[in-house]
């Protein structure tokens, strides 16, 4: 058995395996030369949806009687060009009230219910009606009477289109993609754009001929009363139309939405019942539980209201991205939390990179040296500078007393600092903690409110 | 002065019961409830003298809460608590009328601190919800403010922005008098003072500002 059978019967609506596929399945054998055993499987007529040009009801019915499916193609095509178009209504319901294989619901039993698809369906095919009508008046060649019977086919496939499986609906979406680049729905591939092109010359040329080929005023009289009909039906049944489409704009949305609420399962699951898992197993390490808990809460925060996925998380773009990185690098290196608070925020150049480093080293610095439970890192964006604050209440230091070999701080933070231009001030007395300001002057560029 | 009366609103049990154990003896812990309509009427029932409220809360949000309690008992004060810290739902339940937000991280002594400031009238402000204020109220957004029939309320005064900068930077209210040579009640004047500003300002700003912030 394919794949693709598996999967339509468990995704098709829920319903479970059927037992009697199986059965039947041992009963549709080939014989030599690929040729099906003419008998047929015996069992009741199932649409194939793995041999399938449209809905895979001419396979179904090949293996259903035994034939081969390219014979009941044939003979389908003949019969829709012998009774002028009914074919194809025909398919279509055929499509609608037989179950695919190995599900025990037609597509109609859901559709019944299923009022906005109902009324999507009705809406469409008043809508051919009254093209119909108009080109009926126009000129009541072949074409139109191959059209009516269309109108009920527009309807099922509708439904169809509603209600289906996956698979169907990817076939109608296949079959109906050069409709969807008209619209604009579907991006529109170079072979279907050209398509659109010649129909749409042809159309024109249509058109001009037949206006042509009718000069004379006597047939522009009756065209007035179609231009009438026209109006009134507009009138009646365009804020209909409207609606429908209107409903079908919501019902997207509503989708979509469902849509971002897997995304959003799927995310928690993925971060984070794993960390919870992780904390669990290691709940007699304190240190590393805060750990996971904060890079845990970390993540899903910027991912919930700062609309980032933790994967691009490693880009230093802006400011408020840099202070990120530095609480985020510091928290998981030496396990020390960081209470960070951003104020506006602006896209780094050489100095703002310079800045962030120092801020990044007197971070460093506080989560190695201070001995504080948290550090505080505050910046604030402000039309003329930079500001970072790096704070913590531990043990401090008196800022006389730093012996020559321990470079860090006046090196890397106050050389840094001055050589670009900015400050930086270290306040600090033995057991009240540290404080370092950091200021760098912004060039003039566009800031990011 | 005696331990203020509190109400518990959130709709984790686990999360009720453990502030309930950690506030012991230095709150009374009078009631608890887990949705909107509950709360409001036990609210009611008991008016105590803070609300500890969830700003996420399956029946509403928190901000609904706030706004049927004001309505009829204006004296109850409530501090805002959120796991969350998303800048919208913090500044609309500020703006329903909330005295203070903080987050659900901080520290017993300090979650016991911030009841006895709220219950005594003053303001409480983590330093996440003084980041975001400074954001709302940044002078680089002002140019196309509608602005009020108070002008004032629509800018913070410098001092106000100096306090906002340090409790950003996790001073307490006590180290931030130290620091700008003022007294503790000054500290906490300027705190209202910026409250009163969030929640009365008609700067559209805020609530778009807060929007911009959720989809950025």
């Amino acid at each position: 058995m394919s794949p693709i059978a598996v999967f339509g019967r468990l995704g098709h609506d829920g319903t479970v395996e059927h037992p009697e596929r199986w059965h039947r399945d041992q009963f549709r054998h080939r014989g030599p030369f690929g040729l099906r055993d003419r008998r047929g499987h015996g069992g009741p007529l199932r649409r194939e949806p793995t041999d399938r040009l449209g809905g895979g009801v001419a396979a179904g019915v090949a293996a259903w009687r035994g034939f081969s499916p390219t014979t009941v193609r044939i003979v389908f095509v003949l019969v829709t060009l012998v009774s002028a178009g009914w074919g194809l209504p025909l398919y279509v319901l055929a499509w609608l009230f037989i179950p695919a294989a190995g599900a025990d619901a037609n597509i109609f039993s859901k559709a019944r219910t299923d009022t906005g698809g109902i009324r999507l369906a009705v809406g469409l095919a008043s809508l051919l009606i009254f093209v119909l009508l108009i080109a009926g008046a126009l000129n009541d060649g072949w074409f139109i009477s191959w059209a009516w019977p269309q109108v009920f086919s527009v309807a099922g496939l509708a439904l169809i289109w509603r209600n289906g499986a996956p698979e169907d609906q990817a076939t109608l979406r296949h079959l109906l993609e050069p409709l969807g680049a008209a619209t604009g729905d579907v991006k529109p591939s170079r072979r279907s754009a050209w398509r659109l092109v010649i129909a749409a010359v042809l159309m024109a040329a249509g058109l001009g001929w037949l206006f042509s080929a009718h000069a004379s005023l006597a047939v522009l009289r009756p065209l007035g009363g179609v231009l009438l009909v026209m109006a009134a039906i507009v009138l009646a049944l365009g804020p209909w139309w409207l609606r429908i489409a209107r409903d079908l704009a919501l019902e997207r949305q509503a989708k979509a939405r469902a849509e971002e609420r897997v995304d959003i399962a799927a995310r928690v699951h993925d971060s984070v019942l794993q960390t919870l898992a992780l904390i669990q197993r290691r709940a007699d390490d304190p240190q590393k539980v805060i750990q996971l808990a904060r890079l845990q809460e970390r993540e899903l925060r910027s991912w919930l209201f700062e609309g980032r996925s933790p994967d691009d998380a490693d880009e230093e773009l802006t400011v408020a991205d840099g202070v990120r990185q530095i609480q985020q690098d510091i928290e998981s290196r030496y396990g020390v939390p960081v209470e960070a608070v951003t104020v506006g925020d602006c896209d780094l150049d050489e100095n703002l990179s310079a800045l962030l480093a120092a801020a990044r080293e007197a971070t460093v610095n506080a989560a190695k040296w201070s001995g504080a439970s948290v550090i505080s890192l505050f910046a604030e964006v402000e039309p003329a500078e930079v500001a970072i604050v790096v704070r913590d209440r531990g043990k401090g230091f008196d800022p006389g007393s730093v012996p020559e070999d321990r470079k860090g701080l006046a090196e890397s933070v106050h050389g840094r600092m001055t050589r670009r231009g900015g400050t930086a001030t270290v306040t600090s007395a033995p057991g009240e903690g540290t404080k370092v300001s950091l200021k760098m002057p912004r060039s003039v560029t566009a800031s990011r409110p | 002065m005696s331990a203020p009366r509190v109400v518990l609103v959130d709709d984790h049990g686990l999360f009720r019961s453990g502030v309930r154990a950690e506030l012991g003896r230095q709150v009374e812990v009078v009631g608890e409830a887990d949705d909107v309509q509950p709360a409001i009427d036990l609210i009611g029932e008991l008016l105590p003298d803070v609300v500890l409220l969830d700003v996420h809360l399956p029946g509403g949000g928190g901000q609904a809460v706030v706004q049927a309690v004001k309505a009829s008992h204006p004296e109850v004060r409530f501090l805002a608590l959120s796991a969350s810290d998303a800048p919208e739902d913090v500044i609309a339940v500020i703006r329903a009328g909330a005295r203070g937000y903080v987050t659900k991280t901080i520290s017993t002594a300090e979650l016991a601190d911030a009841v006895r400031r709220v219950a005594a009238g003053d303001a409480v402000f983590s330093h996440r919800l003084a980041g975001f204020v400074l954001d709302a109220f940044a002078d680089g957004a002002a140019a196309d403010v509608k602005p009020s029939f108070d002008p004032e309320l629509d800018q913070l005064t410098s001092r106000e922005r100096e306090v906002l900068r340090l409790i950003a930077q996790g001073y307490t209210y006590k180290e931030i008098a130290r620091e700008l040579f003022i007294s503790t009640k000054t500290v906490e004047s300027h705190v209202s003072s910026v409250l009163r500003k969030l929640q009365l300002s008609t700067r559209h700003q805020l609530t778009r500002w807060a929007a911009e912030r959720r989809l950025a």
